[in-house]
């Protein structure tokens, strides 16, 4: 893949296959169903996340419009329950997993100096399935109702077969058959950043010169991997039970509801590393460059984060302190739990340490990174709490759980997002979105989020419990609750802001330099937009923050020393991208958005029993994973 | 320029500064007052106060060193932000530092250890289940959705719903069992909450330090009208719960419970509802047990006051006034099985004042 060949060979005619002629366009409307290149496969990623995360903030607001007061009438108990189901599904499986994979399929191989993925093809399946699993999870809007269960499903309530109508409507069968399919696009592209990252590093890159946004990708991938099997597993039980009248959490029959939520959260906490830890690895990155200064404690942040995902599988149960499984297993859960916070508040001190003494440039990208440090703490810090099991009796299933975890999840992770995007937009599009705009974004999401969520807080301690559509007078909820409501408003108009810097930048925005910000990693040693093979040529790795050592190295007082300008640090100019180049890179291909595409079909057949239309699934599943096996990774122009 | 953009900053700041200083008074202070007497901050059973009381001093630790963390954030973003006269050498490259490392692991080890201790002995401490004379035992059947009591004591079997009382300083015991799906039973001002989970009894101790009405609800997502599956506990004073008791185990006379079977017999009603005759040993249905309904404050999963034209509205339509969906065997519309209004009417009217027992404590009866 990164041999150089001849250029005279790529102008060949392509060989036929059988079927079809393999697609080669790499430019041009139609190449994005059949790229493989990991720079356009994560935009793709990113831009159907991000229309997923306002999908699911519509829902976020539909809910906060319901509860602004006691009594609501704005949403039914129905639509309500599918909103905040749909709420949280979006969130976690459309829409952070998602943009971690986008912000790892663009920056994993150019951080480590590699020209593509170690999979290319796997890693677009991973794409399409994504796509495909989201529109299948909304499409149950239409077909006979939204899932409905939570984002947690706890059986019975969702296992029940349809007939008991203890959920109305099929939304528990789609949220089953919807989350199995996701999974399987969250795996593959797991295993795909692990090969990468361990296999395709740039010579001279060894693992303790990886940036720490690649570290703690790999150990995100490794959650991801070993986190997906146990929900699939439980999933499967659920339809299971549901439609085939198995009896696997049925305890009139001998099955075991808490077998569910042993087997869910063995997966959902994890899953909670998975989606912070990409927040984390962002946030690690932004910071040294912002402030002139390497990562303080570069190995104890790696090592932290490893830790974090060894522990990670240690504290399930404390989701279940409330399910009665005894003071030893609560005692148990309760120490590994405090003891998760140890490498978490390792971190936030070593960041706070990278930015001590920095020549600190409070740009949109900064702001955001330490608007991440401040909430995301916060968020740690009620978790602390959590972890006094008596005290979460209280607080578990109530606004406090609702307050805690979206401080880690959108103070922290949305935060770290939204820095990622303003740090990164430059290196993607070539052009800087606008900082005024992006200040505007920072201070009134920052504003927003604070206003919705402290207050719930006090409304869990004031005994509002999470998932009710309604709540009477005569609590003395409906002021902090409208509160929120108004915070939530001040969160979309920040997104609405950010909206508008990107359609503005996309317009009007100037083609900036191709090193605006003094970085510190690869990614910034090619042109921006980087050509579609990323280096040409793969750049010899000699330290941590490579391209930074290419610019500048330390006086005897650690001082900063800026290098004569060298051959080494110069960065290749933009190509026009049709540009022929003597490069092989791996061939577009139909085969794994066919193979996707079965899935849903699949899917359906599932959940309405149409035995026919699962077998045409297979069909076209089988059609697309046999081609593709018989198809070699990059055409030979012989 | 520099002014305008120093002056625009500062007054970001205090704007800012202003509206945090709001927003946490705002909450702190939060409109909840006394009404709410649903509130894990303001207990009134010695699990709640224990579980408070061990909770408070680490709450105001991460209050501090989240503050302390916020602070710090905002510090080094300021003190050390870019200016014009900075060093054009950079700053001060450092790479780490043990000692400060070692330290800020060890340092929440040692807090994390301090607060294990109590967290620990508390578990081990709210787990012990009372026995003896003084321990009253209640069986709790979650519903969908409504809580179903059965006072178990010797001598004092008989069923309620939504309601229940308790005396004053005397440990209760609730067995907690579902037969559909998880609920869990909370009434913060008592104690922490506990999972009804099907396949598993549990326990949990409740214990109120004083006379009053204590409301909670169910906070595990059972389905459409999880919102509306309230309860409320009534402790009273030995002598007050008493009497409650001698009421509840009273059973309907004769001529009322034949009023009862012509008003239901139409319309099926006790095919779900159970009524205590006197002769036969009452069984739970998979309604709530009518017997004393007029007695309670409130019905419906305790979020209608019982009153006739509320009582008429519910016999009328139930699931217009409660939404159910699809679940089997819920109380139908029997408005759609052809019930008149006034129908609706008499069989409420019946149920407030004939079941009470002392009618006169609702002006519809007088």
């Amino acid at each position: 893949m990164t041999t150089v060949e001849d250029a005279t060979a790529v102008v060949k005619a392509p060989v036929r296959t059988r079927i079809l002629e393999r697609p080669r366009a790499t430019t041009g409307p139609w190449s994005w169903f059949t790229t493989v290149d990991h720079k356009k496969i994560a935009i793709m990623y990113a831009t159907t996340a991000l229309f997923f995360f306002l999908v699911g903030g519509v829902e976020a607001l539909a809910i906060r419009l319901q509860l602004a007061a006691p009594n609501g009438t704005i949403l039914s108990a129905a639509r309500y329950n599918e909103f905040f189901t749909m709420h949280g599904t979006t969130m976690v499986f459309l829409m952070g997993m998602p943009l971690a994979a986008a912000f790892g399929n663009y920056f994993l191989p150019l951080m480590i100096g590699a020209r593509d993925v170690a999979f290319p093809r796997l890693n677009m399946f991973g794409y399409w399935v994504f796509l495909f699993g989201g529109i299948f999870l909304y499409s149950s809007f239409a077909f006979g109702g939204a899932p409905d269960g939570g984002w947690f499903g706890y059986a019975p309530l969702t296992s029940t077969p349809l007939s008991q109508g203890f959920l109305p409507g099929r939304g528990a069968d789609f949220w089953a058959v919807g989350l199995i399919m996701l999974g399987i696009g969250s795996v593959a592209t797991a295993v795909n950043f692990i090969v990468t990252a361990l296999n395709m590093r740039a010579p001279g890159m060894t693992m303790m010169k990886m940036p720490v946004f690649c570290w703690m990708m790999l150990v995100v991938a490794f959650l991801t991997l070993f986190a997906m099997p146990p929900l699939t597993a439980a999933l499967i039980q659920v339809f299971m039970d549901r439609n085939f009248h198995t009896n696997f959490f049925n305890a009139a029959a001998g099955g075991d509801p808490l077998l569910y939520q042993n087997l869910f959260w063995i997966f959902g906490h994890p899953e909670v590393y998975i989606l912070i830890l990409p927040g984390m690895a962002i946030v690690s990155e932004i910071l040294p460059v912002f402030s002139r200064k390497p990562l303080f404690g570069y190995s104890v942040v790696v090592f932290s984060g490893i830790a974090i995902g060894f522990l990670g599988w240690g504290v399930w149960a404390h989701h279940m302190f409330a399910t009665g499984i005894g003071p030893v297993a609560t005692s148990a859960f309760s120490l590994s739990t405090m003891l998760i916070g140890i490498p978490t508040g390792v971190k936030i001190f070593n960041w706070l340490a990278t930015v001590w003494g920095g020549q600190v440039r409070l740009r949109t990208p900064m702001l955001f990174a330490l608007g991440f440090i401040a909430q995301f703490t916060i968020g740690g810090l009620s978790g602390v709490l959590h972890s006094i099991v008596p005290a979460d009796t209280q607080q578990t299933d109530t606004y406090f759980v609702v307050a805690h975890f979206h401080y880690v999840l959108f103070g922290g992770l949305v935060f770290a997002i939204f820095g990622g995007i303003y740090y990164w937009y430059p290196k993607i599009f070539g052009k800087m979105l606008n900082e005024k705009m992006g200040k505007l974004n920072f201070w009134l999401m920052v504003i927003g989020f604070n206003l919705t969520f402290f207050p719930m807080h006090f409304l869990g301690f004031e005994g509002e419990p999470r998932r009710t559509y309604t709540y009477p007078s005569g609590m003395g909820w409906g002021t902090l609750n409208l509160m929120a409501t108004i915070g939530a408003f001040v969160i979309a108009l920040s997104v609405l802001v950010f909206l508008v810097n990107v359609i503005f930048t996309t317009r009007r925005g100037e083609m900036c330099g191709e090193d605006p910000w003094d970085a510190r990693t690869l990614e910034w040693l090619t042109s921006s937009p980087p050509p579609e093979y990323n280096f040409a040529e793969i750049p010899i790795v000699e330290h941590r923050d490579e391209f930074w050592h290419r610019k500048y190295t330390e006086d005897d007082e650690g001082r900063l020393v800026k290098l004569p300008a060298s051959e080494a640090a110069v960065i290749p100019a933009r190509r026009d991208p049709s540009e022929p180049h003597n490069i092989h890179m791996p061939s577009p291909s139909y085969w794994p958005f066919v193979l996707a595409l079965g899935l849903p079909i699949m899917g359906y057949g599932f959940v309405f029993k149409w035995y026919w239309l699962l077998a045409i699934g297979v069909l076209i599943a089988f059609f697309g994973l046999n081609a593709w096996t018989i198809e070699p990774a990059t055409q030979e122009h012989h | 320029m520099l002014d305008r953009i120093q002056r625009l900053r500062r007054g970001a700041v205090t704007t800012v500064g202003t509206a945090t200083l709001v927003v946490v008074l705002a909450s702190c202070g939060g409109g909840t007052g006394p009404d709410n007497r649903q509130n894990a901050l303001h207990p009134a059973g010695s699990a709640a106060h224990k579980i408070l009381n061990l909770m408070t001093p680490f709450f105001w630790v991460a209050v501090v060193v989240g503050a302390a963390v916020v602070g710090m954030t905002i510090f080094v973003a300021v003190r050390f932000r870019e200016r014009p006269g900075d060093d054009e050498r950079g700053p001060v490259q450092t790479h780490g530092n043990i000692v400060l490392e070692v330290s800020w692991t060890i340092i929440p080890f040692l807090i994390l250890a301090v607060m294990a201790v109590p967290t620990v002995a508390t578990i081990f401490d709210l787990a012990k289940i009372p026995k003896g004379p003084n321990v009253i035992h209640v069986d709790v059947a979650a519903r969908q959705w409504f809580w179903q009591y059965e006072y178990t004591d010797k001598g004092t079997k008989f069923y309620t719903a939504n309601e229940m009382h308790i005396p004053v300083h005397q440990p209760v015991v609730l067995t907690l069992t579902s037969n559909n799906v998880i609920h869990s039973f909370w009434v913060p001002a008592l104690a922490g909450k506990k999972d009804v989970v099907p396949g598993h009894p549990n326990t949990l101790t409740i214990e109120a330090d004083h006379a009053g009405t204590f409301l909670g609800q169910c906070a595990e997502y059972c389905g459409l009208s999880h919102a509306n599956m309230r309860l409320r506990v009534i402790a009273q004073s030995r002598a007050d719960y008493d009497a409650w008791v001698r009421q509840q185990q009273t059973p309907l006379s004769g001529p009322k419970i034949t009023q009862f079977d012509t008003l239901a017999k139409p319309w099926g009603c006790l095919s779900c509802h159970s009524v205590t005759n006197g002769d036969k040993t009452v069984t739970a249905r998979i309604g709530p047990n009518l017997t004393h309904v007029g007695d309670r404050d409130a019905f419906a999963g305790d979020i209608y006051p019982m009153t006739l034209d509320n009582l008429t509205k519910w016999v009328y339509d139930a699931p217009g006034r409660k939404p159910v969906g699809p679940l089997v065997g819920w109380m139908p519309s029997f408005k759609q099985a052809g019930m008149t209004m006034a129908q609706a009417q008499q069989i409420a009217k019946y149920l407030l004042c004939d079941t009470a027992t002392d009618p006169s404590v609702h002006p519809e009866c007088r």
